[in-house]
């Protein structure tokens, strides 16, 4: 009798190692998609934010840009480089559990879970414009709290000069960091006078509702008075500095993006320009005002500083 | 006619119907309220992309056809680059009308102090003397030797047409730089051709249309 033996394994029939981790990861996604169902506090994109209050800082008579346009236009590089592909990929990224470091020169160093920021400060909606750096507009509701309410808690020292931003870094749950288009993670910054103005919050929601993944979840600074990339999306470490941090579009670009990027209409960027703006939704350009008409309220942070030096 | 003539009559039809995909696809859009949150950037950068795609294309038809030894493929290389200069008008109109709404100060301030606009319209310039010289009837006032020579300027328009992408990025090049590859490819190809001295860039082959495979 004939007893063939069988065929070894072919090197083609192996499955590659990526292929065989997305598996695993797929299993993983599964898992925890199915966990969360049964989670109560699963704060899921689109969910109800309880107990928000009206602001003083509305942005009155301004029409507000539809959630639609807000959550299906978005420069998240952490997600392609495209408009289109957060709103599509940024399910990837899991918001719970997440917890924000907030650390550097400060006498109370923190690491806070996700769920005790949210109840840190009463949430309110705040009407904000927003002016990108490209030179499109909307004016987003969106939820959230002072930042200065973290740093002051934080009790900063003498030293502390700035503040730096840091985005979430894993490849996995942002498949856009697989590309090197930026020096991940993503940082930004502020100087501390700044980040202690009453305009510059923490976002936790839009609409009324949790914030959508491609919008920054679970939590992003929102500096209205600045171009947009400044407003750093789903922050986990807020470090007090001395000396003035090094974001990462500085990094990238240092001729067209400086640490301060105000609105200013009056300086261009070096290959468009800024004097003018599109609002989504509207045909016709607008003029783009000088802090994106927030002076009444900012422009002191700046007096006897040369703004086309520090743009 | 003869049957390859035919053959060659239904492919220019279906050509003809094919290249308008890219507008029909914009019109369906606008239909459907598909263009995104910001539809003048996204007729602008579709139609941009699109002029890219058929200059591309209409260099690419003296390779292919020499290197498949088809010398027919030269009969859909006006069309092609027609549709080139039809979708580079669109995208000018849609800059000049959607998205300057003819503010002619800010459109010269724009081309002058801009570079990627300064080479983009560069380009879209050039290509116009290649548009309104592809009948046969100035084939034959130019006579095939000139025309050659001014239809070169195509290359140039390829050029200027990847640096305008190139320049306007703020900051992932890849889809720049895939242009820019093919472009790169294109033009390598007839600088490798010319400088191996091969017989089919003799001009008199060219115009005479004879294409022998070696």
């Amino acid at each position: 009798m004939l007893i063939k033996k069988p065929a070894d394994t072919l090197p083609s029939e192996i499955t590659a190692p990526d292929v065989y981790r997305d598996r695993r990861r797929f299993l993983q996604t599964a898992a925890l998609a199915l966990g969360g169902m049964a989670l109560p506090d699963w704060a899921a994109a689109g969910e109800r934010l309880a107990n928000v209050g009206k602001s003083r800082y509305d942005a009155a008579g301004e029409k507000l840009t539809p959630l639609k346009d807000i959550s299906s236009y978005n420069n998240f590089y952490e997600f392609g480089t495209d408009k289109f592909s957060p709103a599509q990929t940024a399910g990837s990224l899991r918001t719970r559990p997440w917890s924000v470091a907030v650390e550097g020169e400060v006498r109370h160093p923190k690491t806070y879970a996700i769920e005790d920021l949210l109840k840190l400060a009463p949430l309110e909606e705040r009407i904000y414009r927003l002016r990108c750096v490209e030179g499109w507009s909307m004016v987003v509701p969106w939820v959230g709290f002072p930042l200065s309410e973290v740093i002051k808690r934080a009790d900063p020292t003498g030293n502390a000069k700035y503040v730096e931003f840091t985005t979430l870094y894993d490849p996995r749950q942002m498949p856009g960091q697989r590309d090197r288009v930026l020096d991940w993670p993503y940082v930004e910054g502020l100087r501390l006078d700044e980040a202690m103005h009453p305009l510059a919050i923490l976002a936790v929601g839009l609409y009324g509702e949790v914030l959508p993944n491609q919008n920054g979840a679970p939590i992003r600074l929102v500096v209205p008075w600045k171009y947009g990339f400044k407003s750093i999306k789903s922050i986990v470490r807020i470090r007090l500095v001395e000396n003035q941090p090094l974001s990462s579009w500085m990094k990238a670009n240092p001729h067209e993006y400086a640490f301060y990027s105000n609105v200013n209409p009056a300086v261009d960027h070096p290959r468009w320009s800024q004097a003018k703006e599109r609002r989504i939704g509207e045909f016709f350009k607008r003029p783009t005002l000088p802090f994106n008409g927030y002076g009444d309220q900012v422009a002191k942070l700046y007096t006897g500083m040369d703004l086309r030096k520090y743009f | 006619m003869s049957k390859t003539q035919v053959w060659i009559a239904w492919l220019k039809a279906l050509l003809f119907v094919a290249c308008l995909f890219p507008l029909g696809r914009l019109l369906w859009f606008a239909y459907a309220d598909r263009l995104g949150a910001n539809p003048i950037e996204f007729i602008t950068r579709s139609t941009g992309t699109w002029t890219l795609v058929f200059l591309l294309l209409s260099l690419s038809v003296t390779p292919l056809r020499q290197l498949l030894g088809q010398a027919q493929l030269i009969k859909f290389r006006r069309m092609i680059g027609l549709y080139a200069f039809f979708y580079a008008c669109l995208h000018f109109t849609t800059y000049f009308w959607l998205d300057q709404f003819f503010d002619w100060p800010a459109i010269v301030k724009d081309i002058i102090k801009r570079p990627f606009i300064t080479v983009g319209m560069a380009s879209f310039l050039l290509m116009t003397p290649l548009a309104l010289t592809s009948t046969n009837a100035m084939i034959r006032r130019l006579g095939g030797r000139n025309w050659q020579r001014l239809h070169r300027l195509v290359y140039a328009v390829g050029v200027g047409g990847v640096l305008h992408y190139l320049w306007l990025v703020k900051k992932d090049l890849t889809q720049p730089l895939i242009y820019g590859a093919v472009l790169t490819v294109l033009l390598g190809y007839r600088i490798w051709v010319l400088w191996r001295k091969h017989p089919w860039r003799s001009k008199r082959a060219m115009s005479a249309g004879t294409v022998r495979l070696q």
